[in-house]
């Protein structure tokens, strides 16, 4: 007889294994939904998974697409380190984006070194000023933020849409709506010709070290741990939660707009009513699947980027719909929270005879 | 300016009927909710459902099996959830949000053949009364069936929640599942029935814009009805009457945009989009700061899992 026995200590070597075998029972669930659909499972996985980033070009867009999934995933490990959910990121990163984009726009017709630095940074504070609010609601008024930072994801894509359509317009795009190109020196620099992966990848990777450090070499990082763990505990040990929930919320929505940044001065250089495929919700999988630690989150950020690769190869070539990455994002992140199970609890194997 | 009763009458159950969706989708996850669960795949929910009743009632030609499988299906996505967060203890929220990425993706794939198909006209009830009584009857007839079950849902859901027993158990399990359990409750088994019956409702939400509202299959037609659904529940303070109010305002701003725009009053129209989103976060913020009215009308384990160590 097999019984359910509760583990005493939740298993270290299991809490980095679970990843690896959530993808892989993803690959393999999502091999049988390609057969029920009629393709061939291995040849099907092989448009999603392997032909996307044979290539120079294809990698190039891999590290594209990682870099927001890997900057935002950061900031929000910050956040659920600490047990505050914030899930708005696509928000702070929409605000951020509406923020630097303002800047930019101001210099649309200007050229000067200084002009990115300020872009950036606009960015950066755009997405503070946005995670600080569902932050204040939640220390102030006791709201809850999960509610919160996702009712305002909505706004800010509003406001967005409201911009690039009404004022921020651009003059000359005979009513597209859309803002006029940024200039060259509000652009991210490329990295290499004909490629399209810029310089912001270096914000990510610069995040990754930051945080890596916060977390296991600071007071700050230990007080998120205890916090996770109980809070309870951390009220005894006298920390003060208010301002690391107010600390945590801002550092993730500065992150979520430095994303925001990246894509508008990136690969997007204007504003418009797109600015992200739902980076900051897809985010919230790459964090979980990385385990909230730095180094794992890179290795998810590059996983989780694919399916938005193999999304759109699988559209061209098998004509199914781009937002098959998503049923593939879904189950990664279902298989995850099942696998983690096994975490907190073992088979034993019991001899009924007994 | 001479103001036609009838037109005002059309309007009036135009915006009744683009509340229908949230009314069915938020009394489903009130009873979720209510059990101490929180499901953010509402969204995911409803694609499923819409997709399912458009696809079934294209293939079998059944009205009667097309809304019904919805249903199904949504109660079959939903064991998905409750079978996460019930039996293996999951994050509710981050399995919410796997449903809701998860629906949104499946549907686009199995409806990947039902795109630009013709809907088939849902029949409604009452329609030889249309012209009887000059403001009310636009209001009151010609309308499918689910457009008047949506609209008894909120009494039908109250009495539930206030006068049965069942309904007392639903409560005691979301208020304190650990009496709940000591008073011989079996609170996994009250939250798996809630799960699933918030699926059903979603799904019929779901098969409601598929199969009536606009009949045809768009890939992400729902167009995050699914989360305004979900604000409606705080918006309602987890009270099944208030949810039509709100359903009325939240889809009275949808239809109002259009006259508005039509009549010339300069207001962004994403203002008004944006306001359901916004009077939700008020309406969190007034009832949170309180914390004797926020003990009082939420749920006190919400989101929270429960396990029975054994």
């Amino acid at each position: 007889m097999i019984k359910i026995v509760k583990r005493d200590q939740p298993s270290k070597a299991i809490f980095f294994f679970t990843p690896v075998l959530a993808i892989f029972l993803t690959l393999i669930a999502g091999g049988i939904i390609f057969y029920i659909l009629g393709f061939k499972p291995f040849e099907a996985l092989k448009f999603f998974f392997i032909v996307p980033i044979a290539d120079k070009y294809g990698f190039s867009e891999l590290l594209l697409k990682a870099t927001p999934l890997c900057l935002i995933a950061i900031g929000l490990s910050f956040c659920f380190k600490s047990n505050n959910w914030n899930i708005g990121a696509e928000g702070q990163l929409t605000f951020g984006a509406i923020v630097s984009g303002g800047v930019a726009l101001l210099f649309y017709d200007q050229e000067g070194f200084y002009i990115l630095p300020i872009v950036i940074l606009a960015g950066a504070i755009g997405g503070m000023i946005y995670a600080s609010i569902p932050a204040i609601l939640k220390t102030y008024f006791n709201t809850n933020e999960i509610l919160v930072s996702l009712m305002l994801v909505y706004v800010s894509k509003l406001i967005l849409d409201y911009l690039v359509v009404g004022p921020w317009s651009n003059p000359e795009g005979f009513n597209f709506p859309e803002t006029r190109q940024f200039s060259d020196s509000a652009r991210l620099p490329l990295l290499f010709e004909g490629l399209r992966i810029h310089a912001g990848i270096f914000l990510a990777l610069a995040a990754v070290v930051i945080s890596w450090f916060v977390f296991y070499k600071t007071y700050l990082g230990f007080q998120m741990k205890v916090s996770g763990f109980s809070l309870k505990t951390a009220k005894y040990a006298g920390y003060k939660g208010k301002k690391m929930i107010i600390l945590v919320f801002l550092i993730s929505g500065a992150c979520a707009g430095l994303a925001g940044v990246g894509e508008i001065t990136g690969p997007i250089g204007q504003l418009h009513r797109e600015v992200s495929p739902d980076y900051g919700f897809t985010a919230i999988i790459v964090a979980f699947l990385g385990r909230l630690h730095p180094v794992g989150i890179i290795f998810a950020s590059l996983v989780v980027a694919i399916t938005y690769l193999g999304a759109e190869t699988a559209q061209i070539f098998m004509q199914i719909p781009k937002y098959t990455g998503q049923v593939f994002q879904g189950m990664i992140l279902f298989f995850l929270l099942a696998s983690d199970y096994l975490l907190f609890f073992k088979f034993k194997f019991i001899d009924s005879k007994k | 300016m001479i103001i036609d009763v009838n037109f005002v009458g059309l309007i009036i159950a135009s915006i009744m009927a683009s509340a229908v969706p949230l009314i069915l989708a938020s009394c489903g996850e009130l009873i979720t909710e209510r059990s101490g669960v929180l499901n953010l795949g509402v969204e995911g929910m409803m694609i499923i459902g819409a997709i399912s009743g458009f696809a079934l009632m294209t293939v079998t030609g059944s009205l009667i099996i097309a809304v019904f499988g919805a249903m199904l299906a949504g109660v079959l996505i939903s064991t998905i959830f409750a079978f996460l967060t019930q039996t293996l203890i999951t994050n509710h929220v981050a399995t919410g949000l796997a449903l809701t990425i998860f629906g949104i993706g499946i549907s686009a794939m199995i409806g990947k053949n039902f795109v630009g198909i013709p809907g088939k006209e849902f029949p409604v009830l009452f329609e030889g009364l249309k012209d009887t009584i000059p403001l009310l009857s636009p209001i009151l007839f010609g309308h499918s069936i689910v457009f008047y079950f949506a609209f008894a849902l909120p009494f039908i859901t109250s009495y539930f929640l206030k006068k049965t027993k069942i309904g007392l158990i639903v409560r005691a399990v979301g208020d304190s599942p650990e009496s709940a359990s000591n008073q011989g409750i079996n609170v996994r088994l009250v939250r798996y029935a809630c799960i699933l019956y918030g699926g059903a409702m979603c799904g019929l939400a779901g098969a409601y814009l598929s199969m009536i509202y606009t009949p045809q299959w768009i890939e992400n037609m729902t167009g995050g009805r699914g989360w305004i659904a979900l604000a409606l529940v705080v918006f309602s303070t987890w009270n099944p009457i208030k949810i039509l109010i709100g359903a009325m305002i939240f889809g009275g701003l949808t239809i109002i945009q259009f006259h508005m725009q039509a009549i010339g009053v300069r207001i962004p129209v994403q203002f008004l989009t944006a306001l359901p989103y916004i009077v939700t976060i008020i309406v969190l913020v007034v009832i949170s700061r309180d914390s004797r009215k926020i003990r009082l009308s939420t749920p006190s384990s919400l989101g929270k899992s429960f396990h029975k160590d054994n």
